[in-house]
Parts: C-alpha cells; sequence; structure tokens
C-alpha cells in the first residue's frame, strides 16, 4: 500500500509451479493469477501477481501455506 | 564360564548375547519357543530389548528398523514362521541391512507339524523371498557348533552388511549338550563402522538412508551388480565344510545338521563291514561347498544324500558333482528321521554287494 | 522488510513428484516445519511408505528407512528401540495404514509405541491408479468399484482415529483436514502436538490427515478441496480423539 502500513510481496519459484490454482483460491485479496503468457520448465503456466497488483498485498502467506510446492516466499 | 549343560534354543540366545546383541524381535512358534522365553528373562538383565511382536512379519519389519539403525539384532522363528518372513528377508537383503535370522525347521508344508525336519533348504539359499538376492546359511550339527556359528553369524552379518540364516532344526533346538562359551571357534574380522544407520543426522552432514527401492532400471541393475560382487566375496571366502574318511571312500554320504550325526555313526558301521564310505558335510549351505566334491569325484563312486525332507540339497549335491557320477538320495518328511538301518541298506546296494 | 514464510529447512531441495494440488506437499511440508520449529532435526528417523509417498525419503531433511508396505509402525518399533532419544516418525497413507498395515498399527498403538504417525487419508489408492482403499465412502466410484462401493459386497470405510483411541497406549489422536488455510494451521497444530507426545514420553500419536486425490477423483484440486469439506468432513469427523498432553498450544 503506497504511503499506507505494510508493504508486503510474495515471489513465486515459477519453475516449481504445478498451475494447481489452489493459491488463486486462497488469496484474500484474490491478487494471484496463472500467467498465461508463460509456460514454465514442467509445462504449466505459473502463478503469478502482477506488479500493478503486487501493493495490494497484505503479507498473510495465506497463499504460501496453501501451496503443495513451496513455490511461494513472502516478505513483509 | 565353565562348560554348561543347555538346550539348544538357549544355547542359541545366550551365544547371541554374548555376540553383543541387544535387541531380540520375535513371535512364538513351536519348537524354538525357548528362544523368545530365554529372551525375554535375558535380554532386561543386559540392558537389551525383547519385544514380543504380534506376528512373524512385524518382527522382521522391526528387525529391519532395528538393523537399519545400526543395532546388532535378531529373530528367530520355524518353518511357517520364515514363510511370512520372506518380504522383509528380501527387503532386508535390499537395503543391506545385517541381522542373524533362525530357523528351527519343523515337517511341512503348510501347518505341517512340529517335529525337526529339513524341509526349508530351498527357502533359504534359493531365494524364498522375491528378486535376486542371497543369503549366507549356516547349518550347525550340535549345540556347541549352534553357539560357535550364531556367534560368527553377526560378524559375518556385519561384514557383508547381509541377513544371516542360521539353519536349525526341532531336534537340535530341543536337546542338550554341553556348550563352552569361553572357547567359541570364530574368525576375527574387519568389520567397519556402521556409517551407514540411521541413527538421527546429528552433526552428520549427509543424511542415512536405509532402501530398497531404485525406481531407474539402469540403477537398479547397476545396483545388482554391486550386490552379486558381496556375494561373490562371500563366496569365496565364507565356505564351510567337514569332510571325514573320503581319501579312500567309494560311497560318500553327504548330510547336514542333526541327521549328519546320524550319517557319521552309519559311516562308521559301514566301515566296520567293510564298506569304504566317508562323509561330506556341508556347514554353509549357502554358499555350498563345492570343493569337497571337486577333491572326491574322480576317486568315488557314488554319492548318497541324506536329508529329512523329500529331496533338497541333493539338488546342490548333484550340480557339484556336475553328473559325472551317481547322486542316489534317502530321505523322509514329516519329522521322521531317516533310520540308520535304511542308510546301511542303501549303501550295501550301491556298492553292490563289493566290498 | 523481514520473511514472513520461506520454504523450511525440514525439507531438501528436490522437488516434489506429486501431482499438481495434491495435499501431500502440503502436508509434507507442515511436518517438516514442525520438526524445524521443534528443532528436531537432527535428531528425527522417519519411516516412508508404500503408496505416492514412496519418496519421502528424498524429501525430508533427515534420516530416514523405506518400509515395506503397511510396515512402517512395526519398523519405528524397531527403530525407537534401539534409538529411544531419538524422534520416530512414519508417513503413511490408507492403503499402508488401514489395508495391509492394520495389524501393525494397531499394536504400536497399542504398545504405545512412542512414535508420531502421520495418517494420510484420501479415500482411496492413489499411486497404483485409484482403486478402493478402507477409507473409500459408501458410493464412491474407484477403479474397483466402478458401480461405487456398495456395502453389501464392500463393507463399510473404517474410521481409523475413532478405533485407535479406543487403546490405551495412544496419548494424542486427532483428525484434521487441509481444505482451506484456516485447517491448514489447526492441522499444523495437530501434527505439533503428535511430535510433542513423543517428546514428552506419552506413548502413541497420530495425526490422520483428510487429503484429496484430485487425479484418481476426477477433479480440479480446487474441487477436490471442496470434497473433502462436502463428503470426507461429515463420514470422518473432525476433531480431537484422544489427548493426554501436558499442555496442548
Amino acid at each position: 500500500m503506497r504511503g499506507g502500513i505494510y508493504v508486503a510481496k510474495v515471489i513465486f519459484n515459477e519453475d516449481l509451479c504445478k498451475g494447481c490454482e489452489l493459491c488463486v483460491n486462497a488469496c484474500p485479496k484474490k491478487i494471484i493469477e496463472m500467467d498465461l503468457s508463460k509456460i514454465n520448465v514442467k509445462g504449466y503456466h505459473p502463478a503469478t501477481v502482477k506488479p500493478e497488483n503486487m501493493d495490494k498485498c497484505i503479507g498473510c502467506a495465506f497463499c504460501a501455506m496453501m501451496c503443495p510446492d513451496t513455490v511461494i516466499t513472502v516478505i513483509k | 564360564m565353565a562348560k554348561v549343560l543347555m538346550k539348544g534354543n538357549e544355547a542359541l540366545a545366550e551365544a547371541a548375547i554374548q555376540a553383543g546383541c541387544r535387541h531380540y524381535f520375535g513371535y512364538p512358534i513351536t519348537p524354538q519357543n525357548e528362544v523368545t522365553a530365554y529372551m525375554a528373562k535375558r535380554m532386561p538383565e543386559v540392558g537389551g530389548v525383547f519385544l514380543q511382536a504380534e506376528s512373524e512379519v512385524s518382527a522382521i519389519n522391526m528387525v529391519y528398523g532395528a538393523g537399519g539403525a545400526g543395532a546388532r539384532v535378531m529373530t528367530s522363528t520355524s518353518s511357517p514362521g520364515l514363510s511370512l518372513m520372506q518380504e522383509g528377508i528380501s527387503y532386508l537383503a535390499g537395503a543391506q541391512v545385517p541381522c542373524v535370522i533362525v530357523n528351527i525347521m519343523r515337517g511341512g508344508p503348510g501347518l505341517g507339524n512340529i517335529q525337526g525336519a529339513q524341509g526349508d533348504y530351498f527357502q533359504s539359499t534359493k531365494g524364498g523371498g522375491h528378486g535376486d538376492y542371497k543369503l549366507i546359511v549356516l547349518a550347525p550339527s550340535t549345540i556347541q557348533e549352534m553357539a560357535d556359528l550364531v556367534q560368527e553369524a553377526f560378524d559375518i552379518a556385519d561384514e557383508y552388511r547381509n541377513p544371516v540364516v542360521i539353519l536349525g532344526d526341532g531336534m537340535l533346538g530341543q536337546m542338550m549338550e554341553p556348550v563352552d562359551f569361553d572357547n567359541i571357534q570364530k574368525k576375527t574380522r574387519n568389520i567397519p563402522e556402521k556409517t551407514w544407520a540411521t541413527t538421527g543426522r546429528g552433526n552428520r552432514e549427509h543424511r542415512n538412508i536405509i532402501n530398497s527401492l531404485y525406481i531407474d532400471p539402469p540403477v537398479l541393475e547397476k545396483y545388482n551388480y554391486e550386490l552379486f560382487e558381496k556375494y561373490a566375496k562371500a563366496e569365496k571366502n565364507e565356505v564351510r565344510y567337514e569332510m571325514i574318511n573320503c581319501e579312500d571312500a567309494d560311497i560318500i554320504l553327504v548330510a547336514y545338521g542333526t541327521i549328519a550325526r546320524v550319517a557319521k555313526n552309519v559311516m562308521n558301521i559301514a566301515r566296520r563291514e567293510g564298506y569304504k564310505v566317508g562323509l561330506i558335510r556341508p556347514i554353509s549351505l549357502w554358499p555350498f561347498p563345492k570343493e569337497p566334491f571337486e577333491k572326491t569325484v574322480n576317486t568315488a563312486k557314488a554319492y548318497l544324500t541324506v536329508e529329512m525332507s523329500m529331496g533338497q540339497m541333493v539338488e546342490d549335491v548333484k550340480l557339484a558333482v556336475q553328473f559325472k557320477k551317481p547322486v542316489y538320495f534317502y530321505g523322509r518328511p514329516g519329522g521322521m528321521i531317516p533310520e540308520p538301518s535304511v542308510m546301511l541298506e542303501q549303501i550295501r546296494k550301491i556298492a553292490g554287494g563289493v566290498k | 522488510m523481514a520473511v514472513v514464510f520461506q520454504k523450511t529447512k525440514g525439507l531438501t531441495d528436490t522437488p516434489f513428484h506429486y501431482c499438481p494440488g495434491c495435499t501431500h506437499g502440503i502436508i509434507h511440508r507442515l511436518v517438516a516445519e514442525v520438526m524445524e520449529e521443534l528443532d528436531i532435526l537432527d535428531k528425527a528417523i522417519g519411516v516412508a511408505p508404500v503408496g505416492c509417498a514412496v519418496f519421502a525419503y528424498e524429501y525430508f531433511n533427515c534420516d530416514m528407512q523405506e518400509a515395506a508396505h503397511g510396515r512402517a509402525p512395526a519398523v519405528a518399533t524397531g527403530i525407537k528401540r534401539v534409538h529411544p532419544d531419538k524422534i520416530v516418525f512414519t508417513y503413511q497413507g490408507d492403503g499402508d495404514l488401514a489395508a495391509i498395515g492394520t495389524a501393525e498399527i494397531v499394536h504400536a498403538a497399542a504398545r504405545g509405541e512412542n512414535i508420531t504417525v502421520i495418517f494420510v487419508n484420501n479415500a482411496n489408492y492413489g499411486m497404483t491408479g485409484g482403486q478402493m482403499a478402507p477409507t473409500t465412502l459408501i458410493g464412491q466410484e474407484t477403479t474397483t468399484t466402478p458401480y461405487g462401493r456398495k456395502p453389501e459386497i464392500n463393507g463399510y470405510p473404517i474410521r481409523v482415529s475413532e478405533m485407535l483411541a479406543t487403546l490405551d497406549g495412544t496419548a494424542y489422536i486427532e483428525r484434521v483436514a487441509v481444505y482451506d488455510v484456516k485447517h491448514v494451521m489447526q492441522a499444523k497444530k495437530a501434527i505439533k502436538n503428535a511430535f510433542l507426545a513423543q517428546i514428552q514420553k506419552k506413548g502413541f500419536a497420530m495425526v490422520e490427515v483428510l487429503s484429496s486425490c484430485p487425479t484418481n477423483w476426477g477433479m480440479t484440486p480446487i474441487e477436490a478441496l471442496n470434497w473433502i469439506k462436502d463428503y470426507m468432513e461429515p463420514y470422518y469427523p473432525l476433531g480431537v480423539y484422544k489427548n493426554t498432553l501436558e499442555e496442548v498450544k
């Protein structure tokens, strides 16, 4: 949040992503989407947060907690 | 300790304890119940662990866990129980976990009976469990030898990282003979430290994994060849046998375990009658001793294999003799004991009356 | 900026082979996180099952043994009796634990074997392609119940947590699920308690985790999570079935 209380972001280790979308479902701010412009080394569209949406991230780590493949790192 | 008069089952348990075995997992089955009872009493005395498992399946898997964790561990059972352990034995061999397994054989197949028999030779020497592996199989024929071999079995198991089977029978388990625990006959071996055991990582920089799964075929192939290099070393170094009166023998008796004692007496009686009879007593059933047969096949006229079964070791005798001379068989299954008089009759028949 | 969430040291760097959305990935991570947080990684020895998690020995960053199908509790018993001061855990699926391994788990629990069992229940045999498991629900279609499980042929599913809780040797038994963040957090608490039960030497501890199998259930990962909530949870109620811990966090 620009000028706001938190600054948080999520980092995706894209080559581990299997496109299961559990993170998309878990995010309370609904800022995660599958990046249809990319295909990772496993052949999936990896999960991502568009740069313009990253400032909505509250660093709750719900996405990371639901991810079965430890794709996501959350910093705040 | 002076010489002690001991029952076979108890002597083997005491021998294990003296070899440093401090973990025993077993299940009751006749005719080896004295082993579990002895271990239940003795293990706590030496600060060891005795645990009665819920089945032989469970017992052999406890052996796998304990052996993989670096302990000197043993189990004992009788024929039907060893059938239950076959899966575990294949895993032990595949994961290279050392342990000692005692089979006090009884009549079979199936539930059979509780008398001593020798019907499990194939089971331990030719597999029993799935896959390509070998077990080192030792067959004592006296209680003293039982104690000696059990002690050495732990060293062999540790040296080769392989299960070792002691193949006894109900008679050896039940009879009593003097045992001298102070003068155990065994080879001194160079046993490496168990750096591969799962002891909790601690400060170790690598994890230890006990496993027999190698999902990639070329990797599993290579692993099988490594196992067999190990077995080749055992074939060179672990052959054991006894040869009596074979240099001039026309007819050579071949027998192991308890029945070898009967064969020895029959040999002496036959000699007194004028027949030139000798005895080859394999002590290691795997690796099977080929040497005594190579040494005698040119001078002997025939071999007579005697077993308490329908004929199992006789096949290995035939292989060792390479069909150069006739190999006869006399045996009795079901826990019946081959009779000396019948053995003598066989010898006379083979000799064709010629002395 | 500080790290709020990162991959635990309890997991190795080997990527998981599990299907997309398979909850094995979540559960492995929770077990690994708990072991790191309790600082027991250097003392832990795990036992891997036969099932989808057969390669678990590649993923947990501690000593591991691979057991035969169903035998993990017996293998764990052997290890724990040799190293009573180490933390021994098993990780098993529903075929491994509730079918072929029923004797081993019941007796390990009855003996009060001081081990921690993680029981992953996804109502089918995943690795072999989706056959009926002892935990398959009535009416559920699997490759060996193509017309749906019928009680007159295949009987009724087994509720393992309730069953084991009747044994005096058990110290901590809880059933959890991992279908949303709230439940994932509760699952982690339960797993921590199950390891604490071992550390406190209370006896046998088990956490049954209701899990999904999107591939064999024929659903998307998200649909599969909902199926746990809608169909599995009613038959397998969540909750603590046994607790003798000194203090529950």
